[in-house]
């Protein structure tokens, strides 16, 4: 093995892997593990090609441990953003990751807000109250937000409420439903199809048109969850 | 100030251009027109910037009146057009005298048919483009599919007519495709050998659940991957993917802008639009093109596009 011990730990480049996804697309992969580390580069990348943009590329796709970058196929190849982006892998570490926002989402919990907190409780051998605890009881990671407009990809879920998502997908869930898949949760921001086992709804808009920013919640963020009553729930819907 | 009456929505007709791109980190996909070469062309033969707003119809047409007229064009699929009962040919702009209506019926060719007006259709922009994203319903005329009664804006136009039509050789060169050609997907490596065959070397059907967001493909399943384990990640317009079951589906318009499944193949940029055309039921196959290919094909289209032939008086 050729590399020092200084090649080692100073270049961000290490093991870092590129590969064309489609003609108009590269993918960055910062190692192939769900990890905070992990993460946090892509985050850091992202608010590098975010404030110093590359000529050409058109969008970004921060995702756990990579970041699709698409670019015009026109006027970039693959090996020609890939020599632009690992220039910026080499500043990694002068980027300044802002402190997390703390957001807090109310949740309605169970009943017709939550048709599956039951059963998940059942699957894993507690009751509905202790569920909904361990739900609120930790701070979530906002690692990206995905799949529809202001869809957050929250982790991790207390390992006691680990569940595999429903075999079957629902066609409509409601917008504001709060889901469990895997060890992720998330917010439905719209009524969509989906698949997540659903333990509450929050009368909050996770994505408005007339809100700066749009989405209530932005990759970095830090989530919890607080149990409401059904009468909160109207209250603020209302609002 | 010029407008349109919808005095039949049809099918699924929505406001599109050619979509807001960079807004990943949101979540928001590009949307835009399905078929984005039909919607550019029909911008051209009336006038407008290529990105100019249209409308575009799924499967069946509507009934629009132009009360103060219009200047139009109609291209994409043939869906068997009339301006006040007289048959309206494709690919040629027209125009429509006040109070005159148009008529479309269902499509006898593709999926989806453009009509673009002189001034564009003018609607709230939502981060920046016009175009309707209908499973958020963000964009477009309220975020949705027109409704009979709604009444759409034209946007200010010089109003000078010239008859134009697009070139009957170009039109050739752009017509929609059934082969659709792929590059590599980023985990093409992940399936054996056995299942590329399958995949390359099957007929697939579109199925009827497909939609802008993605389309189903129904037929031989592509046994799945074994070569490691998905983990979340960005995906891009055209992707292949291939789901517990083994039936492809191809990311689309309105796709989710991240997604868990092992994708086996990439639509090239320059086959997208022929996907816009496609229809339920309709038998398509996949073939495999080199890096560079995918990018000259690209080029060649854009060169063809850009070309001042395109279009002849």
């Amino acid at each position: 093995m050729g590399y020092t011990f200084a090649s080692m730990d100073t270049s961000a480049a290490d093991g870092v892997r590129f590969q064309p996804s489609s003609d108009q697309s590269l993918l960055v992969y910062f190692g192939h593990e769900i990890t905070l580390q992990a993460h946090e580069q892509v985050r850091r990348l992202l608010r590098l090609l975010e404030s110093e943009p590359i000529a050409d590329v058109r969008n970004l796709h921060p995702a756990y441990c990579s970041l699709l970058v698409k670019f015009d196929a026109l006027k970039l190849r693959h090996d020609e953003l890939e020599s632009i982006v690992r220039k910026y892998l080499d500043r990694l570490e002068e980027v300044n990751l802002p402190e997390p926002r703390q957001v807090e989402i109310p949740v309605c919990y169970g009943g017709e807000y939550g048709p599956d907190l039951s059963d998940v409780a059942a699957m894993h051998g507690m009751t509905s109250v202790q569920a909904i605890e361990l739900h609120t009881s930790t701070s979530y990671l906002v690692y990206f937000l995905g799949f529809v407009p202001g869809f957050a990809y929250l982790g991790e879920l207390p390992e006691a409420l680990v569940t595999p998502r429903l075999a079957a997908p629902r066609r409509k869930v409601p917008a504001g439903s709060v889901g469990i898949a895997g060890s992720q949760t998330g917010v439905y921001p719209f009524a969509t199809p989906g698949g997540w086992r659903l333990l509450g709804r929050t009368p909050i808009a996770m994505f408005r048109t007339d809100r700066k920013g749009f989405s209530l919640l932005s990759i970095g963020d830090r989530v919890r969850f607080v149990p409401i009553s059904s009468e909160r729930f109207t209250a603020l819907e209302s609002k | 100030m010029r407008e349109i009456q919808v005095q039949a929505p049809g099918l699924l007709t929505t406001v599109q251009d050619l979509g807001r791109e960079g807004f990943g980190p949101m979540g928001v996909s590009p949307s835009g027109a399905a078929d984005a070469i039909s919607l550019r062309i029909g911008n051209r033969l009336v006038g407008n910037a290529e990105g100019a707003a249209g409308l575009e119809m799924t499967l069946l047409g509507g009934t629009f009146a132009f009360p103060d007229g219009a200047i139009l064009a109609l291209t994409g699929s043939d869906f068997g057009a009339t301006l006040d009962d007289a048959p309206l040919k494709l690919w040629t702009s027209a125009e429509a005298r006040r109070g005159q209506i148009l008529r479309l019926e269902p499509t006898r060719s593709g999926a989806r048919c453009y009509l673009c007006v002189q001034g564009g259709i003018e609607v709230t922009p939502f981060l920046g483009s016009a175009s309707t994203h209908l499973l958020s319903g963000l964009g477009g005329h309220e975020g949705r599919a027109l409704r009979k009664g709604d009444v759409l804006k034209i946007g200010k136009a010089n109003g000078t007519y010239r008859k134009w039509a697009v070139a009957a050789k170009a039109l050739e060169r752009v017509s929609p495709r059934k082969v659709l050609r792929v590059t590599p997907g980023p985990q093409s490596d992940w399936f054996p050998q056995t299942a590329q065959q399958v995949f390359y070397a099957s007929t697939y059907r579109v199925a009827e659940e497909s939609n802008r967001m993605g389309l189903r493909l129904e037929g031989a399943a592509v046994p799945e991957g074994s070569g490691g384990k998905m983990i979340t990640e960005g995906v891009s317009i055209g992707a292949v993917q291939i789901p517990s079951g083994g039936l492809p589906i191809i990311l689309f318009v309105e796709q989710q802008t991240t997604g868990g499944y092992a994708k086996i193949a990439n639509v090239i940029s320059a086959d997208l639009s022929s996907l816009g055309q496609l229809r339920p039921r309709d038998g398509i196959r996949f073939e495999p093109v080199e890096w560079e290919a995918a990018r000259s094909l690209l080029r060649e289209q854009e060169e063809l596009l850009a070309s001042e032939g395109l279009i002849t008086g």
